[in-house]
């Protein structure tokens, strides 16, 4: 996957664990709990989406690199290059 | 034994709020509405390995008061009792952005909860291999005991006590008698109390009750809970919920509340004889215990709610029980609300006792419905059976509730005047 397809993964999941929000402006550079409302359960919802969807293990001491959607993406690139 | 009529105001507690789901109606009026019209609300079902049966299914507007986002996160109890909690209080016409939410508490009644969500998830779990990494974070928020009463704490914004009643199929009684109890000890100024159900969505209460022979079958979903019919032939799982708004009658009166009805007495006991049968001794006992303490006979009940859930055994147990008690009691009348929407388990006690509340005004007995021929062994004097019937002005409701272990539950309602 290229970074585009990349972040629309990662916005799927956000519609389904947000689903009161408006993800339309989301901003890429800004953390997500600074224009979201999203707490620690979100957070690993994300982890478990992309568990589940992709089979994409994220280790505990690295969900520090889930803070925005440019970050999340930037990490997750290499680990779904091949998918 | 404090008998309740004796009370002074700040111990007498009243009831001044009701919101309810149940499987035919998604407000107090709409409920009557059916009850009086004999309207079923049960429904052709499916649900996972038991396949095609039946269930008292609701339909009320989880969104009213929760966002999506809520739900998700949440069960379907919680959701039921989040509806019901809200719609009491609107109902009961409390300022509640101006109450102090550390004094609400929350009693919620249920019969089982983590069964829904744990059955969830391993049916996920299969699809990657048994794989405990793939196990929700969720799970133990959904399925911890007090996740309906502390999801509603939640959405009300609720600081006081919270906790579930575990009760089974007499949690709601249960939850009112938790609630009313709270109030006399001064742990609350309102309660929010009664019981929820989400059994529906859990195969293993249909499974369990169909290895016991206990699950109902009939080709018309809406005859077949039958309570007291020579043909019936078990339980028709139902979900649901109702909530009271509960006070004591000085702080209902000080802000001119509407009065439904006051708590005249209640009991709960125990059998202490079989898991699954119950005693018609013990439950006897608990509806004298009851009357005792409203300082009541029994002639003096107009209306018995009975509990009766369509099983061969249950039916004619409590029969024997209310034979018992109200042999001498020609004007008292008994019906079954089950009947019309199945056994709602942890709702079934508030919510067949919320239905029987508007007799007080209408002065009508909705019917047992479903009765095509009486079982003789359950033929009792004050039966009403298939028409409602128009009674003399009722002053106390009696509504029994009992559940699995042999645990029994009675509350007498007093109309207010």
């Amino acid at each position: 996957m290229k970074s585009g397809d990349i972040r629309n993964e990662v916005l799927k999941i956000l519609e389904d664990i947000a689903p009161d929000e408006d993800l339309s402006d989301l901003q890429d550079d800004v953390a997500f709990r600074e224009q979201l409302e999203l707490d620690s359960m979100d957070f690993l919802d994300i982890v478990m989406e992309l568990r589940k969807r992709h089979r994409i293990q994220i280790p505990e001491e690295e969900y520090g690199q889930l803070v925005s959607m440019a970050s999340t993406v930037k990490y997750l690139e290499p680990l779904m290059k091949d998918l | 034994m404090i008998v309740t009529n004796s009370l002074p105001d700040d111990q007498r507690i009243v009831l001044t709020g009701i919101g309810l789901t149940a499987p035919n109606g998604n407000s107090l009026a709409e409920f009557r509405d059916n009850l009086l019209n004999g309207v079923s609300g049960v429904r052709d079902y499916e649900i996972r390995y038991v396949g095609k049966t039946l269930a008292g299914i609701c339909d009320f507007e989880e969104r009213r008061y929760q966002a999506r986002k809520e739900r998700r996160r949440g069960t379907r109890a919680g959701s039921i009792g989040i509806y019901c909690c809200n719609e009491a209080v609107r109902d009961s016409g409390i300022d509640w952005p101006n109450i102090d939410p550390s004094r609400v508490g929350i009693y919620l009644g249920v019969t089982e909860h983590g069964n829904v969500e744990t059955e969830n998830e391993i049916y996920e779990l299969k699809g990657y291999d048994y794989d405990t990494s793939f196990w929700s974070h969720h799970h133990n928020p959904r399925t911890v005991a007090n996740n309906p009463a502390g999801e509603v704490a939640l959405n009300l914004g609720v600081i006081g006590p919270h906790y579930t009643v575990g009760a089974a199929c007499a949690a709601g009684n249960a939850g009112l008698i938790q609630g009313a109890q709270m109030l006399r000890l001064g742990e609350c100024d309102l309660a929010l109390s009664g019981g929820v159900s989400e059994s529906i969505h859990t195969f293993g209460i249909f499974a369990s009750f169909r290895s016991q022979g206990a699950l109902a079958e009939h080709p018309d979903p809406a005859r077949a809970s039958r309570p007291f019919d020579v043909a019936r032939n078990g339980i028709v799982v139902a979900e649901g919920g109702c909530c009271f708004t509960l006070e004591r009658l000085d702080d209902a009166r000080r802000r001119g509340a509407r009065i439904y009805g006051e708590l005249a007495g209640y009991a709960m006991n125990t059998d202490a004889t079989d898991f699954v049968l119950p005693n018609p001794q013990r439950q006897a006992e608990c509806i004298a215990l009851a009357l005792r303490r409203a300082g009541l006979e029994p002639a003096q009940i107009d209306l018995v709610s009975s509990h009766a859930t369509g099983t061969t055994t249950g039916d004619v147990q409590e029969c024997e029980a209310l034979r018992t008690v109200f042999r001498d009691a020609p004007k008292t009348v008994i019906n079954n609300t089950k009947s019309y929407i199945g056994h709602c388990m942890g709702a079934a006690g508030a919510l067949e006792l919320a239905g029987n509340l508007p007799s007080f005004e209408d002065r009508i007995c909705h019917p047992t419905i479903n009765v095509d021929e009486l079982d003789p062994a359950c033929a009792l004097d004050g039966l009403v059976l298939n028409q409602p019937r128009e009674i003399d002005p009722p002053t106390y409701i009696l509504n029994n509730s009992f559940g699995m272990l042999g645990i029994n539950s009675v509350v007498i309602i007093k109309r207010f005047t």
